[in-house]
């Protein structure tokens, strides 16, 4: 069952100053993600996919194609649009920068559930927010605190638990743990896949790292300038891939059992 | 390695503290506590004093003669009481300082802010309009309008001096709300689904605070000292009673040749303490705003438990 | 059998000790001792705030108040046969040892060219500075060399920075390094901004270099996987100290700390079986 399709996305860019010229961030991307399943989109910087996930999220307009909610087009304005977005969320990279330091946790938590109606008064905000902190295994001391006082690691569950609020069926994670010390990234990763088991989400993950790609997600998109290149099964694109990029990608990335597993 | 403009302010504020209150305000530091208690002193006078004087307009006979029991400050050329009238001048000053800092901060907040967020036309237009307002000249402005306007009340030089001040602090916050704008975590309230005005309102301008109260406090300043040398020229509010109009009526009443120090020193004074007040204010605001000046200040220095040849490296590199 | 490093060691790092002597001292490095054989590189892992880069920066002697070497020394074994303590180095001694013997590329260092100054400038400013007995005609084709053996073509000395993509950037910054044909040189972080492609390139000319001109390499890094390709040993540093230091398929085959182990089970494998770490068979538990 598709939860979310884009449909032949082109975006263009105008360059300042370069008489006319235009930058295609996008060039006919489409694929679908479906409900319960994690897609990985595997680039490099410049390949669109920051593009691709704004434009999904209705930051940004296509120049051209459209995206899908179930069947229909997505709504650009008004009631209809704060329907999508309760739909569709994003986990940002920097979980510092994706939180606003004047406010508290409680804050950034609350105002999805008010925004949305999925709490009313405040008995059932406080009631929310709790259970939003307990899902992502947080204490709920954390409400009266600060981004700056937490670590890496429990901002970026406070901006998982912040995505979920509003129930949402497509959560695209763009880059979740690359600004995050090692130790802790597999953790927050693995939060990620329970919390898809347990309320069923599509998931769209956006990397440059091949091996978490391949162990998170069921399918596999490689993008190189804007176009998608290669697209399969997990296993099948990183261990068969075709494309002479992926090829490289996977030439190029750090593999210690190619030098040392022969001992 | 971050400009001031590249990290929040208020990250830069609550970097420092580890308690969940609300700490964007300066720590105390004997800077800040002297600019304190001056600034406060003085509009304790101003807010006062008129009460406690005489009347500044009774004239008498004892015409400028120096401090007496009967009159502490003096007299004027026509026997008016020096001190009864710096106290109604500095509540004067006070009355155009906070004018003046209202309305510019009001004016700067609305043309830097609301603009740079909209984006696209409304973002040109006001800044294009901004920066003509910039470039307009502030003096002649006043004098044309004087020209017309022979009797000025306080408000309207007020006025004047608020229309005259406001365009650079809104480029300022243009520039610092353009820079906010594409922050993440304004993307995430949207992607949240907050409406437009409550992004600007409530998660934008929290952290434009520390700046606007800097911003208002130079505003301040520049207002009473804009107004002393208005008055001076005798182009202010000649009417009422303020720091400049107390100086300007001494200098037709040949004060300074005849050896009247009593007559212009006390305002001049007030002017230069009150600035050198609000300065050191803003100093320690400034230090909230950049964690450069806070981290690595001589004060902050001496706690560090370095010995003095450990530290001269460190000298060395003030900018002096 | 005596190892390389300690056989012909070039650098000697003996229970060194930095603290930041802010109003609650934090120990930043811990009585590290280390020996770095000559040629070999030798890889520094660790998480943020382990304490990897002030190692470096205080065996280089560029640490700044408050932070202060409170013990321990580092010798220097020049290829010659003397040895150099380089704690005890003061003024011209300190600056004509510098960048010609131990020299470092920064974190973040392809951003640390000068904007406003074309790349031929950069690197002819390092002869004008440490050798400047070289003629104008020599230093131009010297600057050239140095170009075209860290793989950017000759052409680019002509260029600015922003011109240049990151990679050609960092690639400039290692050349810079490797100006003055120091015997060690300390990379902090020096592929983590950049492209995995990209990162391959720069890593493959590394390897080449120290194959070429025979320097030591201090690779410090939190990617783990990529040192395990790379390095001849490797040093895990945790909380200032180096908890394990071994060879690198020492390391990745049998290691011994619990926190190397940890480190080694966060890094998912590539190619073998899907669900397998890096390390197989290691027991992942309950983590905060």
């Amino acid at each position: 069952m598709t939860t979310i399709e884009a449909r032949n996305l082109v975006k263009r860019y105008s360059v300042r100053g370069a008489r006319g010229q235009k930058l295609l961030a996008l060039n006919d991307v489409s694929f679908t993600l479906e409900a319960g399943k994690t897609v990985a989109l595997v680039g490099q910087s410049g390949s669109g996919k920051s593009t691709l996930a704004k434009i999904l999220l209705q930051l940004e307009r296509p120049t051209s194609g459209q995206v899908l909610l179930d069947g229909a087009p997505a709504a650009s304005r008004g009631r209809a649009l704060r329907d999508y977005r309760s739909a569709v969320q994003m986990v940002f990279q920097d979980p510092f920068a994706s939180l606003n330091p004047f406010h508290s946790i409680e804050h950034h938590l609350a105002r999805p559930l008010l925004i949305h109606h999925r709490a009313r008064s405040g008995a059932q905000v406080q009631a929310g927010v709790r259970r939003l902190l307990e899902r992502v295994g947080l204490e709920p001391a954390m409400l009266t605190r600060r981004p700056h006082e937490l670590s890496g690691g429990e901002r970026q569950r406070v901006a998982i638990a912040r995505a979920l609020a509003p129930s949402p069926r497509v959560l695209i994670a763009d880059e979740p743990v690359s600004m995050l010390d090692v130790s802790i990234r597999l953790d927050v990763l693995n939060l990620l896949s329970q919390l898809q088991r347990e309320e069923n989400l599509a998931i769209l993950y956006i990397t440059h790292d091949l091996a978490t790609a391949r162990h998170f997600s069921d399918e596999i998109l490689v993008m190189l300038k804007g176009e998608i290149v290669e697209r399969g099964p997990a296993d099948d694109v990183i261990l068969n891939p075709k494309h002479d990029y992926t090829r490289l990608l996977m030439e190029a990335a750090p593999n210690p059992e190619r030098r040392l597993s022969g001992r | 390695m971050t400009s001031v403009l590249a990290q929040d302010p208020a990250t830069a504020a609550l970097a420092g503290k580890t308690t969940g209150t609300r700490q964007l305000l300066p720590s105390m530091t004997p800077k800040l506590a002297a600019g304190l208690i001056v600034a406060a002193a003085i509009i304790l006078f101003g807010v006062l004093g008129p009460f406690l004087v005489q009347d500044p307009t009774a004239i008498s006979n004892v015409a400028l003669s120096g401090p007496t029991g009967a009159h502490l400050l003096g007299t004027t050329q026509t026997g008016q009481d020096v001190l009864a009238q710096l106290a109604f001048a500095t509540r004067g000053s006070l009355i155009i300082g906070a004018v003046v800092g209202a309305l510019a901060i009001v004016l700067s907040a609305f043309f830097g802010i609301v603009g740079s967020y909209a984006g696209g036309w409304i973002d040109e237009s006001f800044s294009l309009f901004t920066n003509v307002v910039l470039v307009i000249p502030g003096l002649p402005l006043v004098i044309i309008i004087s020209s017309y306007i022979p009797q000025k009340s306080l408000l309207l030089v007020a006025g004047v001096l608020a229309i005259t001040s406001w365009a650079g602090g809104a480029r300022v916050l243009r520039a610092i709300t353009l820079s906010l704008r594409s922050r993440d975590y304004v993307a995430a309230s949207k992607v949240a689904g907050e409406r437009t005005w409550r992004i600007v309102l409530v998660e934008i301008f929290p952290n434009l605070v520390p700046i606007l109260a800097s911003q208002l406090v130079f505003a301040i300043i520049f207002a009473i000292l804009g107004e002393a040398g208005l008055s001076f020229l005798g182009l202010g509010a000649s009417g009422s009673l303020t720091w400049g109009t107390m100086l300007f009526y001494a200098q037709n009443g040949l004060a300074l040749r005849l050896g009247a120090w009593w007559w212009f020193i006390p305002p001049g004074l007030l002017i230069a303490l009150f600035g050198a007040a609000l300065s050191l204010i803003n100093f320690s605001i400034d230090e909230v705003v950049n964690p450069k000046l806070r981290d690595q200040t001589r004060s902050v220095r001496k706690r560090w438990s370095l010995t003095k040849p450990q530290l001269r490296p460190l000298d060395k590199e003030d900018v002096r | 059998m005596i190892s390389r490093h300690e056989k012909n060691p070039v650098l000697t790092v003996e229970d060194f000790s930095v603290d930041y002597m802010v109003e609650n001292p934090v120990h930043a490095v811990r009585d590290v001792s280390f020996s770095l054989g000559r040629g070999e590189i030798l890889g520094l892992a660790g998480e943020s705030g382990c304490g990897k880069s002030t190692l470096a920066y205080g065996i280089t002697r560029l640490l700044k108040p408050p932070a202060v070497v409170t013990s321990g020394s580092v010798v220097f074994h020049s290829r010659e046969g003397y040895a150099i303590d380089i704690g005890a180095l003061e003024g011209d001694d300190l600056r004509a040892f510098r960048w010609s013997r131990i020299s470092i590329v920064f974190q973040g260092a392809m951003n640390s060219l000068n904007p406003v100054i074309n790349i031929r400038a950069q690197l002819e400013d390092i002869f004008t500075t440490h050798r400047p007995e070289i003629g104008k005609k020599e230093r131009r084709e010297l600057c050239g060399d140095l170009l075209e053996r860290v793989g950017v073509d000759r052409s680019r000395l002509r260029s600015f920075p922003h011109e240049l993509s990151g990679g050609m950037r960092q690639r400039v910054m290692i050349a810079m390094a490797m100006a003055l044909d120091p015997q060690v040189m300390i990379m902090d972080e020096p592929t983590t901004a950049l492209d995995v492609v990209v990162q391959r390139e720069i890593l493959r000319e590394i390897t080449r270099l120290r194959e070429e001109l025979g320097f030591a390499v201090i690779f410090i890094t939190h990617d783990l996987p990529l040192l395990l390709e790379i390095s001849d040993r490797i040093a895990v540093m945790r909380n200032g100290e180096i908890v394990e230091l071994g060879e690198a398929a020492d390391l990745y085959l049998h290691p011994k700390h619990d926190y190397t182990k940890q480190l080694l089970s966060s890094f998912p494998s590539l190619t073998g079986a899907r669900g397998d770490f890096v390390r197989t068979g290691i027991e992942k538990g309950p983590r905060t």
